[in-house]
């Protein structure tokens, strides 16, 4: 039976595995629960919108139009850093293409040797010395990659993040090496804003209360109390979290190494990231250079659908229209091994057409988007020894990996 | 005209690829290793191969230095609540065009006449630099996708 190539043009984000959403064709990332971003937004927008409307009249005519344009731009950088935040790339990486997982496969079983039977494999470990200090790169089996140092796997998305910090459910995203910067000026300008917002909540309050009285006050402004309740808990939690970021930026640690405790000091390990010195520890977070998303969302790559030709020829017009419609986008050339592995590489192409063109339509879902990376067949077609790929249960960091993923 | 595209597949053929590992020796800055793969023993010089790794690494070095105008970036972009990024290009992307312009050169000039291609690092998360190694066309009835030997350089 023959098949027909069809291909189509998709950007890569369509293609990416995890469980992430993007918008704006690839241009905006974010995790799939976006309810507490909404309320995040809500928060912060109906606050403000009540501080525009009720106090910031009385107050630019009493006291200077200053307060309330000061007020709009730091709600703008507040808004600004918010969407920075929860709409990049944390800085994911990338999964291992099915060569590159071989070949970390293989490495891992020159390394182990000869594992007796009945017993488990030792645990996929690879030891590094960073500034003196021994760190333990660990496996994901989900990537299969070794994470980089600091790198870590996030279970809400399902992706290694570089730099992992923790997830934040109020910005519906990831914190990592990319956006974190945005997140801490997030937190530190809405600090400032609740300050600010509850500082002149107050004034205000105060002002009318001397010219008019307290209980008039209260019934001239009913609306601004619920707002000053939430400006009140905001403010403890939200400072509370600067203070707490500011420390460990000092410190150059993540949240993620903090809760894990890493760099307690137990046994003598200390932070090899860190310069030992404050203010460099600070200067390499807040202003070091911009990362660039390794991720390519928005790259184009070719799609190749194969129809079995008796399908096809249900529609006798359609080769035709085809023809038409893709050969002049994509010339007939070599296949070259696309980017993002939903399909064979050329390797695994050299058995006949035919075969598969059976494969993909069995193994083709409805949607797309759902198609998750392929695991490498047990059993090789190829004449190399391809070694089955372990997973978690033959693993002794078994146990120690489903903690790393409920953190 | 659909079903003859095996017949195009008149170049050579991958016989396997090769990854060089990243450094993190000196943290989490990007540097990759310079040790040299057994695969490639036969098809490049050894010396030619580590310039190419070590000029990768002054690169990056370049790109991820935390000093003067990393300071400058950081500060204006900040001023402008980082809209500046919409419309100029960050310093490490300015550094990644030179590298993926440097590694194009690299493959028209020395790889790709000895039957290797590099690929841009940025394109596999930054993770390894992928060389892959075709079938030498002098030599006959090599199997196409060999073993790769337990010649593979510890780390």
């Amino acid at each position: 039976m023959s098949a027909v190539m069809m291909t189509r043009k998709v950007r890569k984000w369509e293609k990416l595995p995890g469980k992430n959403t993007f918008c704006c064709d690839g241009r905006v990332m974010m995790a799939r629960q976006k309810g507490v971003f909404y309320l995040t937004l809500f928060l912060i927008v109906g606050t403000c919108s009540l501080f525009f409307a009720f106090e910031c009249p009385y107050l630019a005519i009493h006291l200077s139009p200053a307060i309330p344009v000061f007020a709009i731009l730091l709600f703008f950088f507040v808004m600004a850093m918010l969407l920075r935040t929860s709409f990049s790339d944390p800085g994911v990486l990338p999964r291992a293409l099915p060569e590159e997982a071989t070949f970390i496969e293989m490495e891992i079983e020159a390394t182990n040797g000869n594992v007796p039977a009945g017993q488990r494999p030792p645990p996929r470990i690879r030891n590094v010395q960073i500034n003196g200090q021994i760190v333990k790169l660990k496996y994901c089996y989900t990537c299969k990659i070794f994470r980089p140092p600091r790198a870590s796997h996030c279970s809400i998305c399902d992706n290694c993040v570089d730099r992992f910090d923790h997830h934040c459910p109020w910005v519906g995203n990831c914190v990592g090496k990319r956006n974190y910067r945005y997140f801490y000026l997030f937190t530190l300008s809405l600090s400032l804003l609740t300050i600010y917002i509850f500082t002149f909540n107050i004034v205000h309050v105060v002002m009318r209360s001397v010219n008019s009285g307290f209980v008039k006050t209260l019934q001239d402004t009913p609306g601004t109390y619920p707002f000053m309740l939430v400006c009140f808990f905001t403010l403890w939690s939200v400072v509370g979290l600067t203070g707490f970021h500011t420390y460990l930026i000092s410190l150059n640690q993540t949240t993620n190494e903090d809760i894990k405790g890493s760099w307690s000091g137990k046994n003598r390990v200390q932070n090899p990231y860190s310069h030992k010195n404050i203010i460099n520890n600070c200067c390499e977070v807040l202003c070091g250079p911009a990362y660039p998303s390794v991720l390519d969302r928005r790259g184009l790559m070719r799609d190749d659908l194969s129809v079995p030709t008796s399908a096809l020829s249900i529609v006798p017009g359609l080769c035709l229209q085809l023809e038409s419609s893709y050969g002049a986008m994509f010339p007939l050339q070599k296949t070259t091994a696309p980017l993002i592995p939903n399909e064979h590489t050329p390797d695994d192409a050299k058995p006949s057409m035919a075969d598969s063109a059976i494969a993909h339509a069995e193994k083709r879902s409805p949607s797309p988007r759902e198609e998750k990376l392929p695991t490498l067949p047990k059993s090789s077609p190829t004449p190399t020894k391809v070694p089955p790929l372990a997973s978690p249960e033959t693993d002794a960091e078994a146990s120690i990996i489903a903690k790393d993923k409920a953190l | 005209m659909f079903h003859n595209l095996q017949e195009l597949r008149q170049s050579p053929s991958l016989a396997t690829k090769v990854f060089i590992q990243r450094d993190y020796s000196e943290g989490t800055v990007c540097r990759f290793q310079i040790k040299f793969p057994s695969e490639l023993g036969s098809r490049i010089e050894r010396t030619l191969f580590e310039d190419t790794v070590k000029t990768l690494n002054t690169y990056y070095a370049e790109a991820e230095k935390v000093g003067g105008q990393s300071y400058m970036e950081g500060c204006l972009a900040c001023a402008t609540a980082y809209f500046i990024f919409l419309c100029m290009e960050t310093r490490y992307e300015k550094v990644l065009k030179k590298i993926s312009g440097y590694i194009q050169e690299q493959n028209e000039k020395i790889y790709a006449p000895r039957g290797l291609l590099l690929t841009d690092p940025v394109e596999r998360g930054m993770r390894v630099i992928e060389v892959s190694v075709f079938e030498d066309r002098g030599s006959s009835g090599s199997s196409p996708s060999s073993n790769v030997s337990s010649g593979i350089s510890q780390r």
